[in-house]
């Protein structure tokens, strides 16, 4: 139960949090909510070819209907120059097909009316005329010779985009050629869509007698999209306002610029009139980014006894038709070569091949730092084999190989500095928590009577927080991130931070962390985030990278404030400022702890009582360059039983246990676990956007794009250890991704534990009831 | 077409194309924005409404056809500047993040609860089954929901006072 | 996201219903719970000219037994079939069946009549009433007709309604021995159309041998089939464990699924076996001790 928010000293504990008294009345402001005068609707047209030359578009019928005001094309946009836009990967995307289309549901047109409605009936008055053209979905085959070219825009006709690779690969050839033992799994992880609740959309606002443009996006991100916006239309940075409001959820959907928000901002631009563009839910999984798509192949080098020695990986990574994966610049497959996990390989090597192919793009870190959760995944199921090729327990092939809590801060073979961790404290809690011996009693007897019963464990790492800023950037723009933090005279504190909240709850935790740092309570605290006008520069959340980066700066950026306090504390207590302690929640006279004064006190006396030679005011802005990642850790158990009239697995129960360092409020701690457990779980179980072999798109909407409800849901358990993070300067790590990084494997292994007796190895995702049962009757298991 | 409609205990009158989607009305109307479209398959409910006292999707209603009918919208949950044992328990339970599921949540809650005062956690689960929430994994909104009903049907009016001044109140 | 626009009427008696739809013809679609018809015009695959909305006509709601026969009126929600309890005697698929119809929301939209007229092959109550033995009363401008279930479903969303004609009621004839019945269905996410789905009823004679057996598919085949085979192997027939594995083999053999993402043909045959024999199974536990005994 969630905790009042007056008490001093919050930090760590279950603070209700401050954005619901709105939320639960219905009073959000969420970019749709955003109703101006005057304004105007947009509405897309979609390819609805894969690939297709377009040799005509006739926009004159659309113009004539009722309410329209605007259609425009790529020809339009290209007279205003705003016809291509740049990716997050340093690619650049077309805002509106010109010449041809490379995916279907890519934008065609846009019209602009007075009602939503108008908009819609006059896009479908829009005629395009396309010439068909072969098409390449797979990306195995777009990298065959005679594959048609995506990408005909680019120097490089072929349909490779990159090649990168991590790791040693002498050493690791070297070792597997002596290893007594080799294992090896082709797994691939879906195309798999974040789809937050609320899909993407804004309204821009450009007012002409201003010169300014206000633009009211789902964002994740808004001071990088003004930076964006600013270089794709050339309007001048510092008169562009983004404002993201309230923002129903993200997942790295709304990290990146879509072409809706361009052409929006060119409909207001031209017409001097606000113009909202709200998706609908089948343009926001057919169009904007997905996530995953990586075919992997692992292999593992190991002892006899278990010890592994070497990783070896190659993955193709299904791009889509433009290279738009979130990705810090450095590094276009993201930070895949985490992929040793939580094991102390000697060596490791990892490849991975960018490909383009007729398909949506994106790549985005999908509630996953960069490519992690593929990471963790295929790292998780291999162990996995690896235990049965050996014969040997899944969790004592772990213990045996995890590194270990002396190891840190632990150089991991593909250059990565682990800063803390104890998985086998995890793991071995998580054991004990799930009663993990009488589990394996029971799946025995059950096994014994032709029952099919299977735990599947996944002790995942995590490397969250991105980043020290000489290692990462976005677009060039160094992955740093700032506070601002104002004390007025009363006591009261608004701050400002450069990340953007999608229901992670910052307006409660960062005002737990400022609160604690000047000893003030959560309700001394406004928390502000979102708007470019007023909030210091930063990077946007995603990657679990609010808390490492942002929580970093406001920690810092409040310990700044208190060393000024201190100056005015030691004026206002007339002693030297060497006399003055701080215990917590006042400043006191060493060795007199009856004489002392508040932050409050503070706060009044810098506006109306300030000594000489200091700056009046209370006030401090902080930029965070985190000197290293942090490495949020886990270990999760998952425990199904399989019907095998049907081929369906029930979750019967599923453990987690996180390590995310030191905890600013349980209450949300757990809430993130939940959440994203539910999110693994629906990816294990029932998320995939298939494509036939013309391109289309076969789970275009949620009648096939399966999210589960309530009734599909487990009962989630969940558990804690700390280690906390020795750099960050509260000793957190971040947790919203750990679940949906770390539970995928644990659910797939659980099924392949359970199918174990039939000599099965692996499932691939998603494990839909067909799948189990084809396997059942494929070894005459039936009912 | 004109139509006349009680919207959370107040009439009001409008002219509508009969196009018009219920939830559309009343948010773009009615200003009630709280009634939250996530969808066009009539899928997620963040749209639901109370429609002479069923829970709907009213994404998937005309506003033509609650003429001369009684429409209710989370904004309707409050009463006298006292939140509703729901709203006070999904708060104190953390059953939200983002928020954007949670009307329609709280108004799905508010049917099951008048039908069923005392639901196992399994008739929470299917009563809200038609509502996607893609935060929360839906633990904290069963608990949300028991709580509202064990408050909702013994626990003392000081209690539901306390709770409806502090919101999440120390338990 | 928005349907097209349309003129709208909302008659509040059948004879105005049936006069509009007779005057707007294949212009028109007739809105019942418009759980599916919405959608369908949001998406914009339907765009009809004129909606005649029916929900006004008291004379289609509810439902009363009239000489051993349930008419329940074509506008009846499926939320009201799934808790009513005074029909869960007699009509005992009814409410098992309603409570799979998609979700708690819908199913307080959603009408019997207008699923059935609608006629999607994954819709729940065609299998329903095919083990029910239903008739469906039609009304249109020279009266109403009964149309046995079996001859009501032509073709995927087609059915044998002239295009005059109105859906106004379901007819079930009250069993007169010991019945129960189960509705069975796998589903790829909770509220989700079937992957397969199966609807039996038996009602037992006095000796405790089946006297009448339904057994309807859902999702496996252009509309829902009728188990004919299955139904005909366990009349006169004890629900023995031989009996039930016997029939159980039989029900796939009139059933007519594809391949799609939900599942391969030869899976969805065997979800239906799987389901026979765990219905059949269920039923003969529950009427257990019931024969003779009343």
């Amino acid at each position: 139960m969630a905790l009042r928010q007056t008490e001093l000293r919050p930090m760590g504990k279950p603070v209700g949090r401050k954005e619901d008294p709105r939320l639960i009345r219905g009073k959000g402001r969420y970019v749709d909510d955003v109703m101006l005068p005057n304004m105007l609707y947009l509405c897309l047209v979609r390819s609805p070819y894969a690939h297709a030359r377009i040799r005509r578009i006739d926009t004159s019928a659309a113009l004539a209907a009722p309410g329209v005001k605007l259609v425009l094309t790529g020809e339009d946009l290209a007279q205003m120059n705003i016809d291509w836009m740049p990716t997050l990967a340093g690619d650049r995307q077309m805002v509106l097909a010109r010449d041809k289309v490379l995916f279907q549901y890519q934008e065609v047109a846009a019209v602009v009316a007075e009602t939503r409605a108008q908009a819609e009936d006059a896009a479908q008055l829009i005629e395009v005329d396309y010439e068909p053209l072969p098409v390449v979905v797979d990306p195995f085959k777009a990298l065959e010779p005679d594959a048609p070219i995506v990408r005909e825009d680019r120097e490089q006709k072929s349909n490779h985009i990159w090649h990168w690779e991590a790791g040693d690969r002498e050493e690791t050839d070297a070792l597997f050629r002596e290893a007594p033992i080799v294992v090896k799994q082709q797994v691939r992880f879906p195309r798999v869509h974040p789809s937050p609740l609320e899909p993407c959309g804004c309204v821009a606002d450009y007012d002409s007698a201003r010169s300014k443009l206000t633009f009211y996006v789902t964002s994740q991100a808004p001071h990088v999209h003004r930076t964006v916006l600013a270089m794709v239309t050339g309007f001048p940075e510092h008169q562009i306002q983004v404002i993201s409001p309230d923002v129903g959820g993200g997942f790295g959907n709304k990290v990146p610029v879509y072409p809706g928000y361009v052409c929006a901002i060119a409909a207001s631009l031209k017409l001097g009139v606000p113009v909202k563009w709200i998706e609908t839910r089948t343009e926001n999984i057919t169009s904007t980014h997905f996530a995953r798509d990586f075919h992997m192949t692992a292999e593992i080098a190991a002892r006899e006894d278990g010890k592994v020695l070497a990783l070896r990986v190659k993955t193709i990574a299904d791009h889509g038709a433009f290279d738009a994966a979130a990705n810090p610049t450095k590094f276009p497959a993201g930070l895949f070569s985490i992929v040793t996990g939580s094991y102390d390989f000697k060596a490791a090597h990892v490849e991975v091949d960018g490909v383009f192919t007729n398909k949506p793009p994106g790549g985005v870190a999908y509630r996953c730092s960069f490519r992690v959760t593929e990471a963790s995944y295929l790292i998780e199921r291999t162990m996995d084999i690896l235990a049965r090729r050996l014969n040997m327990d899944p969790a004592e092939l772990r213990l045996r190989n995890f590194i270990r809590k002396e190891q840190f801060p632990y150089r991991s073979p593909t250059g990565w500095v682990y800063d803390s961790g104890d998985y086998e404290k995890t793991l071995k809690l998580a054991l004990e928590r799930i009663g993990y011996e009488e589990l394996r009693k029971e799946q025995a007897e059950k096994r014994a009577r032709g029952e099919l019963m299977g735990i599947g464990i996944s002790t995942f790492t995590e490397i969250v927080g991105a980043g020290p800023a000489h290692t990462f950037d976005i677009v060039g723009i160094k992955m740093f991130d700032s506070a601002q933090i104002r004390v007025h005279p009363t006591g009261k504190v608004i701050a400002r931070l450069g990340v953007r909240h999608q229901g992670q709850g910052h307006e409660t935790t960062f005002a737990q962390i400022i609160a604690e740092e000047l000893g003030l309570s959560v309700d001394d605290v406004l928390i502000e985030e979102g708007d470019t006008d007023t909030a210091p520069y930063g990077l946007g959340t995603y990657a679990s990278r609010s808390t490492p980066t942002a929580g970093g700066a406001a920690a810092l950026c409040a310990r700044r404030i208190r060393e000024k306090a201190r100056k005015i504390a030691s004026h206002l207590l007339e002693v030297s400022e060497d006399d003055v302690v701080w215990d917590g929640t006042a400043f006191s006279v060493k060795g007199l702890p009856g004489r002392s004064v508040t932050m409050k006190d503070v706060a009044f006396a810098a506006y109306t009582n300030v000594p000489e030679g200091i700056e009046p005011g209370l006030e401090a802005t902080y930029y965070y360059n985190p000197p290293n990642l942090t490495f949020p850790n886990g270990a999760y158990i998952a425990v199904v039983d399989i019907d095998k009239g049907t081929g369906a697995v029930k979750v019967r129960r599923f453990l987690a246990v996180d390590d995310c360092g030191n905890v600013i409020n349980p209450m949300i701690v757990e809430g993130q676990v939940h959440g994203g457990v539910t999110e693994g779980f629906a990816i294990a179980f029932m998320q995939d956007i298939p494509y036939d072999a013309d391109g289309n798109c076969l789970a275009p909407n949620w009648m096939d794009y399966l999210v589960p409800t309530a009734l599909d849901t487990p009962r989630w358990e969940t558990d804690r250890t700390v280690t906390p993070s020795p750099h960050h300067p509260i000793g957190a790590k971040g947790v919203g991704e750990s679940p949906n990084v770390g539970s995928p494997a644990a659910f797939v292994n659980a099924v392949v534990d359970a199918l174990a007796p039939l000599g099965v190895e692996h499932i691939d995702m998603p494990i839909y009831p067909w799948k189990v049962w084809r396997i059942l009757r494929e070894h005459g298991v039936t009912e | 077409m004109k139509i006349r409609v009680k919207v959370n205990g107040r009439w009001y009158e409008s002219d509508v194309e009969p196009r018009t989607l219920l939830a559309y009305w009343l948010r773009e109307d009615l200003k009630l924005t709280g009634t939250h479209i996530g969808c066009d398959t009539t899928s997620c409910g963040a749209c639901t409404v109370l429609l002479d006292g069923k829970a709907v999707k009213s994404c998937t209603v005309l506003a033509v056809q609650a003429n001369g009918r009684e429409v209710m919208t989370v904004e309707g949950l409050e009463r006298n500047g006292q939140l509703h044992p729901l709203q006070s328990a999904f708060w104190e339970c953390h059953a939200l993040q983002c928020g954007y599921c949670t009307p329609g949540m709280l108004m799905a809650s508010y049917a099951l609860l008048q039908e069923n005062p005392n639901p196992t956690e399994e008739e929470i689960r299917e009563g809200l089954s038609g509502n996607i929430c893609r935060c929360t994994g839906y633990m904290n909104i069963v608990k949300a929901v028991q709580t509202a009903a064990r408050k909702m049907s013994g626990e003392s009016q000081e209690a539901l006072e306390e709770v409806a001044a502090n919101g999440a109140s120390a338990d | 996201m928005f349907p097209n626009a349309f003129e709208y009427e909302a008659p509040t008696s059948l004879d105005d219903a049936i006069r509009l739809i007779r005057e707007h013809g294949y212009d028109a679609k007739v809105l019942a719970g418009g759980q599916s018809l919405l959608p369908m015009m949001k998406l914009r695959i339907a765009a009809p000219a004129v909606l005649i909305d029916i929900n006004g006509i008291d004379e289609l709601k509810g439902w009363r037994e009239v000489d051993g026969t349930l008419r329940i009126g074509a506008m009846t929600r499926h939320a009201e079939l799934e808790h009513a309890r005074e029909l869960a005697d007699s009509f005992p698929l009814l409410s098992r069946t309603a409570r799979w119809i998609a979700d708690p929301l819908i199913r307080n939209r959603g009408t019997i009549g207008g699923s059935l007229a609608h006629a999607d092959p994954g819709a729940d109550w065609g299998a329903a009433m095919l083990a029910a033995g239903a008739r469906i009363e039609a009304r249109g401008p020279e009266g109403s007709r009964l149309i046995p279930v079996d001859e009501f479903f032509v073709d995927t969303f087609a059915t044998s309604l002239n295009e005059d004609e109105l859906v106004v009621a379901v007819h079930i004839d009250k069993p007169t021995g010991p019945v129960a019945a189960r509705y069975m269905k796998l589903e790829r996410k909770a509220g989700d159309f079937a992957i397969a789905a199966l609807g039996v009823q038996v009602e037992l004679d006095s000796n405790g041998r089946v006297a009448k057996a339904g057994i309807g598919m859902c999702a496996c085949g252009p509309i829902p089939l009728r188990a004919t085979k299955a139904e005909a192997a366990l009349i006169g027939q004890p629900l023995t464990d031989e009996t039930i594995k016997t029939v159980s083999r039989l029900v796939p053999e009139d059933a007519d699924p594809t391949d799609d993402l939900r599942g391969s043909a030869e899976y969805k045959r065997d979800l239906l076996r799987v389901f026979a024999s765990r219905a059949l199974h269920e039923i003969a536990e529950e009427l257990k001790g019931k024969v003779g005994g009343q």
